[in-house]
């Protein structure tokens, strides 16, 4: 067969993208059953999922979408009517096609995974209707045999998404054809003839598809004709003659497929004798193709997109970063020509136009988080069943941007804590009757930007924290002592969630209370360079907050000196810079801290954090320089020996081997070719 | 080329040859400015600036437990790669390629050198010199599972 793999892609693509549609039309038909559209969305999107998986020759995931698609026709009859029951076995088959496109995605094939059992399931749901009403598209098949023979009609169609390869071939100059090929009937070894047939014209031609499908024509599940759609060069008459020529070959029947725009699926060549199925399949074209009209205007009005392969993106992306590199080093150089006023000027031109660059390309790469949160209606639906708690999952801000590369990141984080939102958080029905709540508890999702950070939110009204039961939890793990667990404040407490190993939970469920989740949550975040907070009332309950920076690649930094080594200090993490008198540091519990606008400042020294080498013999200034740092709520003083300024710089990843090293986020490189070292601030309290 | 055959990029450290697998081998570098790392490995010698990538250091000499020395002009980088991880090697001096058959070289166990057993795949015998064969993942991961 010929090569898919080019298309594996973006028919894995695709594919996603319509399940996921699928699933989100299917939650809304649960809501409201009696919405045909959205029943007709559903149908609409099976039909181009099976028709996309058979030109792949995916045959699993075409023989499942099939038995969707009857389920769903006799749904749209009025013949069954829709049920709990049924709503539950289409999730499960999206569920099923999901696992199908994660195995072609990771290996290319279809894999062994059986649907048999689900296919069992339609067809009991449907036969307890008449079994022999069929879908009007495969009447045609119908035809026994020897009526088939005499019918000079190829009934081979071409799919919707073979259509757009079509169309590109036949602008190339190629032809498109379908072709019927019938054996003769003293055939003896019919799989191997149809193997030579095939072998002969994939030498100047390209197969699409072929009628039954090649794997059922190599285990001769076929009578003695089969159908091809094939592209190429040669004329029909050649095509026609080449497989002539081959023994055993009773009759050729070529036919061009011209494609007609209007006309979405069937190119029937023959309209033969049931006009009826027939205006049936074109009032169904009709009617699909005004639909699908109408949803194409909705896109178009959202603004026309074009889809950009990521590894393009980031070579955009790095070499925006080497110019602006390279424009700190002129920069650096020009510092020397003060009296050359036009390269000022030059310099500052240039300087406004990377910076327009560089944000222009951080808004190609930025994504609505709405592709994170669209999964999350399904998974609380589950959730929600499994747990038997009533759940109302509210979202906004949807439409808020974040980076690429965050959104690949935040999903499994936002998953464990809504997770746990819906486990531990939000009390039974029951409880919350007692207790004078509504029935269904509320998780509210939202997102919005803050300056430079984008903040999501998961907030749930059910039980809140026990922070008593999580201070007594954390002294039995021995994290503290009891004295130590009385004196810490709320904020402290809450915090003690997020050690490893913590659970409150004296039953580990299958989704939580296993004591990974929220270390893990805090460490991905942190990773991504944000923070998570916790916000928490009993009896009313919990708010987490996580706080993200809005461009990772590039972002604003403070140059200093300790000792003789330059490090940067994210800009966007400095509150403040101040001076502070040596004689004014105090020690609380061997902890260095400075009285400071009425609050006590903890106190680092970089020095020591970074064990920078001492070349310098006065250890103790008089006066100290403070670069005082916030982390959400908390501030804390590092001590620095020098400001060197401000810059844009670029940040460098440490590597895989360096992956791990404390207090220190990666690198960036300065304008002088120096490697300087980015310092973590958020990690060191 | 016969199949049994090797090439190994050799080079010195403590008037000791060495070799690497061609493959594992990207490029050769003289040594740059190294920018040190706070709480690394005391192997870790720092990073470098390789073309506008941060590129870690490792001293094989610090590595293997050998003396230091001062840097001097024949001192290297090598930049190596394996699983996606690239790293440069510092070394007394790097500037030859060989090229030993399966029978050149000795994969017995017991021999004497400075060096533990676990890094070394074989001894390679080229006239009057012996190389030590390096497995760099061990040279590498072995660290790893150091760096907790």
């Amino acid at each position: 067969m010929m090569d898919m793999a080019q298309y594996l892609d973006i028919f894995v693509e695709e594919s996603r993208e319509n399940l996921q549609n699928m699933n989100q039309a299917l939650l809304g038909l649960e809501k409201n059953q009696n919405d045909m559209e959205l029943l007709d969305e559903i149908f609409r999107i099976a039909h181009t999922l099976k028709g996309m998986s058979r030109t792949m020759g995916f045959d699993n995931v075409g023989n499942l979408t099939h038995e969707m698609e009857n389920l769903l026709q006799s749904l749209k009859e009025q013949k069954i009517h829709i049920n709990p029951n049924i709503i539950n076995v289409l999730f499960e088959s999206f569920d099923k096609l999901e696992s199908y496109i994660n195995e072609i995605a990771d290996t290319g094939s279809e894999g062994n995974i059986s649907a048999d059992d689900l296919i069992e399931v339609f067809r009991e749901i449907l036969n307890l209707e008449e079994s022999d009403k069929q879908s009007p598209t495969e009447k045609a098949s119908a035809l026994t045999e020897s009526e088939k023979r005499k019918d000079p009609s190829v009934t081979i169609k071409l799919e919707e998404f073979a259509r757009d390869t079509v169309h590109k071939a036949i602008s190339e100059g190629y032809s498109c054809y379908k072709i019927r090929v019938d054996l003769n009937p003293n055939c003896m070894l019919k799989s191997a003839r149809a193997f030579i047939i095939f072998n002969t014209l994939e030498k100047d031609c390209e197969i699409l598809k072929s009628s039954p499908p090649v794997e059922e024509i190599e285990d001769e599940k076929f009578d003695l004709s089969f159908e091809l759609i094939i592209l190429t060069k040669l004329s029909e008459k050649s095509i026609q003659q080449k497989i002539m020529d081959i023994s055993e070959v009773e009759q050729v029947i070529i036919e061009r497929i011209v494609l007609d725009k209007n006309i979405k699926n069937t190119v029937q060549s023959k309209k033969e004798d049931k006009p009826d199925h027939q205006t049936e399949l074109s009032k169904h074209a009709e009617h699909s193709n005004s639909e699908d009209y109408s949803n194409r205007l909705k896109k178009a009005k959202l603004g026309k997109t074009v889809r950009v392969d990521i590894e393009r993106l980031d070579t955009l992306m790095n070499l925006v970063s080497e110019l602006i590199i390279t424009r700190s080093r002129l920069a650096d150089i020009d510092n020397f020509e003060k009296r050359h006023s036009n390269m000022n000027e030059a310099i500052e031109y240039l300087e406004r136009i990377t910076t327009n660059l560089h944000d222009a390309v951080m808004k190609v790469r930025m994504v609505p988080i709405e592709r994170v949160f669209n999964r999350f209606p399904r998974m609380v639906r589950d959730l929600a069943k499994e747990l038997g708690k009533e759940i109302i999952l509210d979202m906004s801000g949807e439409e808020t941007e974040v980076d690429r590369t965050v959104i690949d990141e935040i999903g499994d984080p936002l998953i464990h804590l809504i997770r746990n939102s819906i486990d531990h958080g939000i009390e039974d029905p029951e409880t919350r009757k007692k207790l004078g709540k509504p029935e269904s508890g509320t998780v509210r999702l939202t997102s919005y930007p803050d300056g430079n950070n984008v903040v999501i939110e998961v907030e749930d009204d059910g039980r809140g924290i026990d922070i008593d039961k999580v201070k007594s939890k954390a002294v039995q793990k021995g994290l503290l002592t009891e004295e130590q667990a009385e004196n810490l404040d709320e904020k402290e407490a809450v915090h003690l969630l997020f050690q490893p190993g913590f659970s409150t939970t004296d039953q580990v469920s299958d989704l939580s209370g296993r004591g990974v989740g929220l270390d893990v949550v805090k460490t991905k975040i942190e990773s991504l360079g944000g923070v998570v907070e916790v916000k928490t009332s009993p009896g009313k309950g919990s708010t987490f907050t996580i706080r993200l920076p809005l461009t990772l690649a590039i972002i604003q930094a403070l140059l200093v000196n300790v000792g003789d080594e330059k490090y940067a200090i994210p800009l966007n993490s400095i509150k403040e810079i101040i001076t502070i008198q040596t004689a004014a540091i105090r020690k609380v519990e061997s902890q260095e801290v400075v009285l400071y606008r009425n609050t006590t400042l903890p106190l680092l020294r970089m020095k020591k954090i970074l064990n920078v080498p001492c070349s310098k013999e006065n250890q103790e200034e008089e006066n100290l320089i403070v670069v005082v740092v916030k982390k959400g709520d908390k501030t804390a003083g590092f001590i620095v020996d020098d400001l060197i300024g401000q810059q844009e710089i670029v940040i460098k990843s440490l590597g895989k081997f360096l992956s791990n090293i404390k207090a220190i986020a990666g690198a960036t490189i300065l304008g002088n070719g120096q490697v300087a070292l980015i310092v973590d601030t958020n990690s060191l309290f | 080329m016969n199949i049994n055959t090797h090439q190994y990029v050799l080079f010195k450290l403590d008037n000791e040859y060495y070799g690497l697998n061609i493959h594992e081998v990207r490029t050769i570098e003289r040594v740059s400015d190294i920018t040190r790392v706070p709480n690394a490995q005391d192997y870790v010698e720092g990073v470098i600036n390789l073309r506008g990538d941060v590129v870690p250091v490792i001293n094989l000499r610090k590595r293997f437990s050998l003396p230091q020395i001062d840097l001097d002009e024949d001192a290297r980088i090598m930049i190596v790669s394996v699983e996606d991880m690239t790293v440069g090697l510092l070394v007394d001096s790097s500037s030859e390629v060989l090229q030993l058959s399966a029978e050149d070289i000795d994969t017995s166990a017991n021999f004497s050198s400075n060096i533990e057993n676990d890094y070394v795949i074989g001894i390679g015998k080229d006239g009057d010199r012996i190389i030590i064969l390096l497995d760099l993942k061990k040279v590498l991961f072995i660290s790893q599972s150091e760096n907790g």
